[in-house]
């Protein structure tokens, strides 16, 4: 099967939380077909490569095969949270799409959704 | 078999105004019980309503409660429709009689106001006895003041002040799903035993707890997800029945969107480990929930698995931490980043021979500055255009607020004493708040509820 090399963005979502000096970032395929690419590439590790600069000092992540849907938690990712962060977005809110634009992965052309201006309903 | 309906008037404080509006419209319309929760009670805003308090002990409830329940008190009390907020803060109390002062403005009669205390650390623990506390999460308190310290209450107060048969529960410190799963457990008579209800309840509460953001909003991506009509989006509105069967929807008529995706991204919001969620009631699995679409802007979600709580609660405590100082610059047109670097040079030079100590970040807004850490790492690897329009930011964090206005008047300087075509200067000093989180003995926390007459 011949795959593409694609940003994540264009097969998945993701929000971003967090809880202290502690992110979470769901990642979410818009079709279901996308999950196993993502589970085999979206690495633990890959993640902590995206939050290195920042002095992230740990990644969990959480598979859920129900929804699907994957749970990363990034320990030390906001450079101390909205208790002490320099930067304009202490709660990591924009940080969902750091990981969308930063990370890149290879799937089948039917992984990615038809760009119709239309979200999965 | 009765269906609570449970709708979402605000996420934060700060949300949109009027959204309730049409919550409380579709409401009026259903059949079953039905309420509408508020949630406005971010971890600092706590801190800022105990200094009210402290200032004046009518005060300290939530300034939003004139901004929000003025709109819809009258339809809600006509229609009998409960409302269950976090408005109470620091004062549940005073929100109370503020709200019955609200009734009588807008001539509602027979208004039933109930309050939930206990949540206060303060007024049962001495400020040493909190300090020595594990801390679990957060800054550690070292000497400084202790500004509040609440105990997060779980949903059984809020049940019970329902019992009472108010209209009106005016709670401080409880946990965001305490505000839906206390409705359920007082409609459908759920216990604490029933884990597995207790979690699905949960879940709602979550789902509903930051407002549009499962309908619609903070996830529109045009071309990627697109929503309609996001200025009219429509705040959600849970169903739910005595078998814990839940359906997120929102009213008729307005913007926004109820989907798979909007449902899963707000699911797992915030949440850390997805098998372990703790809360004071019960702590909550997702790893069996399933998520389907049933019908236009109708999902169902089921599955959630419960096991029994933690034997302690959390508290989260605020304590003071100074001064945050920034100012910010715009430069444009032609070489404008070349510019904005070396107004950025300017600044930490600056910094550094006036003797500021504090670390300084100083970045340039248009390179993605926002992704980058304190050092500047990121900034090498983005590659920007050198025409365009750039904005300098410096910001400091001190204990003292004459070297967070000296940080932020040396962007005000470059005005005059900075690169050309310098514009646009912003300046900010606020004071701050830290906070951490401890865990707490379920004995020393005891929730009260008192029904709050009219003065």
């Amino acid at each position: 099967m011949s795959l593409v090399e694609v940003p994540l963005h264009a097969v998945a979502h993701a929000r971003a939380g967090d809880k202290g000096n502690r992110s979470n970032i769901s990642v979410i395929p818009y079709l279901p077909v996308a999950f196993p690419y993502l589970v085999e590439q979206v690495t633990e590790e890959r993640m902590r490569a995206v939050f290195a600069h920042r002095g992230a000092t740990g990644v969990k992540r959480y598979v859920l095969p129900k929804l699907p849907a994957m749970n990363f938690v990034i320990d030390n990712a906001l450079e101390g949270g909205v208790n002490s962060s320099l930067g304009l977005d202490g709660h990591g809110k924009a940080l969902s799409f750091l990981v969308l634009g930063e990370i890149t992965v290879r799937v089948p052309v039917e992984c990615i959704p038809a760009r119709t201006g239309k979200s999965e309903r | 078999m009765t269906t609570v309906h449970i709708g979402c008037g605000a996420g934060f404080a700060g949300d949109r105004f009027d959204a309730a509006v049409p919550v409380v419209a579709a409401l009026a319309k259903a059949k079953g019980e039905r309420f509408l929760i508020y949630e406005v009670l971010a971890e600092r805003t706590l801190a800022i309503a105990q200094r009210l308090r402290r200032e004046n002990p009518d005060q300290g409830y939530s300034p939003f409660l004139d901004t929000y329940l003025p709109l819809i008190l009258a339809d809600c009390h006509r229609h009998g429709i409960r409302i269950v907020t976090n408005m109470g803060a620091a004062n549940p109390v005073g929100a109370a009689r503020r709200v019955h002062a609200l009734a009588r403005e807008l001539g509602i009669r027979g208004l039933k106001v109930a309050a939930v205390t206990g949540d206060d650390l303060l007024s049962s623990m001495t400020q040493e006895e909190i300090r020595r506390e594990q801390i679990i999460e957060g800054i550690a308190l070292g000497d400084r003041d202790i500004v509040a310290a609440n105990a997060y209450l779980g949903a059984q107060p809020v049940a019970d002040a329902l019992a009472t048969g108010a209209h009106v529960v005016l709670v401080g410190r409880t946990t965001d799903a305490a505000l839906s799963l206390g409705p359920l457990m007082h409609v459908h008579g759920w216990r604490g035993s029933q884990l597995d209800l207790l979690a699905q309840g949960t879940v709602c509460g979550h789902l509903l707890e930051c407002g549009a953001q499962v309908s619609g909003a903070y996830f529109p991506d045009p071309g990627f997800k697109d929503v309609p009509d996001l200025e009219r989006v429509g705040f959600p509105i849970a169903q739910i029945e005595a078998d814990g069967t839940l359906v997120i929807t929102k009213p008729e008529g307005t913007g926004g969107l109820v989907s798979r995706a909007t449902v899963i991204e707000q699911l797992l919001y915030e949440v850390h480990d997805p098998h372990n969620y703790l809360t004071p009631d019960v702590i909550l699995d997702l790893g069996e929930v399933e998520v389907a679409a049933i019908g236009p802007n109708r999902v169902r979600v089921h599955g959630a698995l419960g096991k029994p709580p933690p034997a302690t609660l959390k508290a989260t405590v605020c304590v003071d931490a100074g001064w945050l100082g920034e100012g910010e610059i715009s430069y444009a047109g032609p070489n404008a980043l070349a510019r904005a670097e070396l107004a950025a040079t300017v600044v930490r030079a600056r910094c550094s021979a006036i003797g500021v100590h504090d670390p300084v970040r100083v970045e340039v807004l248009g390179c993605e500055a926002i992704f980058d850490s304190n050092n500047g790492g990121r900034r090498i690897r983005v590659k920007a255009n050198e025409a365009g329009e750039y904005r300098v930011r410096a910001a400091v964090r001190t204990a003292r607020r004459k070297t967070a206005q000296q940080v932020s008047d040396e962007v005000l300087s470059l005005y005059c004493s900075g690169p050309a075509g310098g514009a646009g200067v912003r300046q900010h000093i606020s004071p701050q708040v830290s906070t951490a989180s401890i865990l707490i003995d379920r004995a020393r926390v005891q929730a009260q509820v008192k029904v709050v007459a009219q003065s």
